[in-house]
């Protein structure tokens, strides 16, 4: 390993280190306006689904085998499985749709 | 004021998932990583000392093209950022343990998947939670990095496939449940979804690098949310 090259991931983990470190140790006030703590709740659910939507449908090799995949994740979080179940049985859904898909 | 009760084992249930995903995440990044002439222990360090995927992946990119160290830093900046609306969301949810030290800690664990967890927890969160929960998706990443570099290819090309949709079917079991008890959640998560389209979809907007669109997205929805549905003093520590 180059001494160029650990340069390089010293310069990556130094900044994404400080992205995450200073917001959470310098800001230590409990808001009380109700319109930032109304904001602060929303923000997972909002990043998650921007992360989520439309990128679910492009995550395997193929559209229909996603689609199935992203159908068995909302039925079972419907009725509230666990994440792990969840993630396990998207994968699993659209695996053995892509195997159906192979047979045809 | 208060302390939670979350322990650190109970930070690694709720990491495994997060972990397993990671691992078939990594698992890629590592084929790639090693298909651009990074080795395999530097890959693995990568992994170990940044825990983030797009950051980088668009990291080895510059290292492959032999980038300046300056455009590394602008690059990680930006695509990053999203982690600083997070750190400053996880700072409401922190109970009293939470020194500084600690909190320097804590704040390496945060990555989107985690920040989803620990911020959609019920209630404060401590840092021995953190630390669990950080610690499966740690190792995950890290080892599903050195499983992709050293033997990219033993996946069929089926399974690895299949394996790229595990992160967001975690993601909707956790948007899910949450929308079917708030209306607020569920408004937020509608127009974000929307907007989230409109950048993937409308050429004029495809210049925006995807950390962007992140924030692009999620800040309006979420004051918009905030705006509308103002939560009461009640809901605080409720989601």
């Amino acid at each position: 390993m180059t001494v160029e090259l650990l340069l390089y991931i010293a310069a990556m983990a130094i900044v994404t280190y400080l992205i995450r470190m200073i917001p959470l140790t310098a800001f230590r006030k409990k808001l009380k306006n109700r319109f930032l703590l109304s904001f602060f709740r929303y923000v997972p659910y909002t990043v998650l689904a921007a992360m989520t939507i439309p990128w679910i449908l492009y995550s395997t090799d193929s559209f229909i085998t996603a689609a199935v995949g992203c159908a068995v994740a909302l039925i079972l979080s419907f009725f509230e499985r666990s994440l792990t179940l969840v993630a396990l049985c998207s994968c699993a859904a659209a695996y053995i749709c892509s195997l159906i898909l192979s047979l045809c | 004021m208060a302390f939670s009760k979350l322990r650190y084992r109970h930070g690694l249930r709720d990491g495994f998932p997060i972990g397993l995903a990671y691992l078939s995440v990594s698992f890629g990044f590592g084929i790639s990583a090693a298909a651009k002439g990074i080795g395999i222990l530097p890959s693995v360090i990568i992994s170990a000392v940044n825990l983030t995927s797009a950051g980088q992946l668009a990291g080895v990119d510059i290292i492959a093209a032999g980038g300046t160290l300056i455009e590394m830093m602008i690059c990680q900046f930006v695509i990053n950022l999203r982690y600083c609306l997070m750190g400053l969301t996880l700072t409401q949810k922190l109970d009293e343990t939470f020194t500084t030290p600690r909190r320097m800690l804590c704040s390496f664990f945060i990555t989107d998947e985690i920040f989803a967890v620990a911020s959609s927890k019920n209630g404060l969160i401590s840092d021995r939670y953190i630390c669990g929960l950080g610690t499966l998706p740690w190792v995950g990443w890290t080892l599903g990095t050195l499983l992709g570099a050293a033997a990219g290819s033993v996946l069929p090309a089926s399974v690895s496939a299949a394996l790229g949709i595990a992160i967001y079917g975690m993601f909707i079991g956790i948007i899910v449940p949450a929308a079917k008890k708030s209306m607020g959640i569920l408004f937020a998560v509608l127009v974000s979804a929307a907007l989230s389209c409109i950048l993937k979809y409308v050429p004029l907007f495809s210049f925006i690098s995807s950390g962007f669109a992140v924030i692009i997205c999620a800040v309006p929805a979420a004051a918009a949310a905030a705006l509308i549905f103002p939560v009461k003093e009640a809901d605080e520590n409720d989601g």
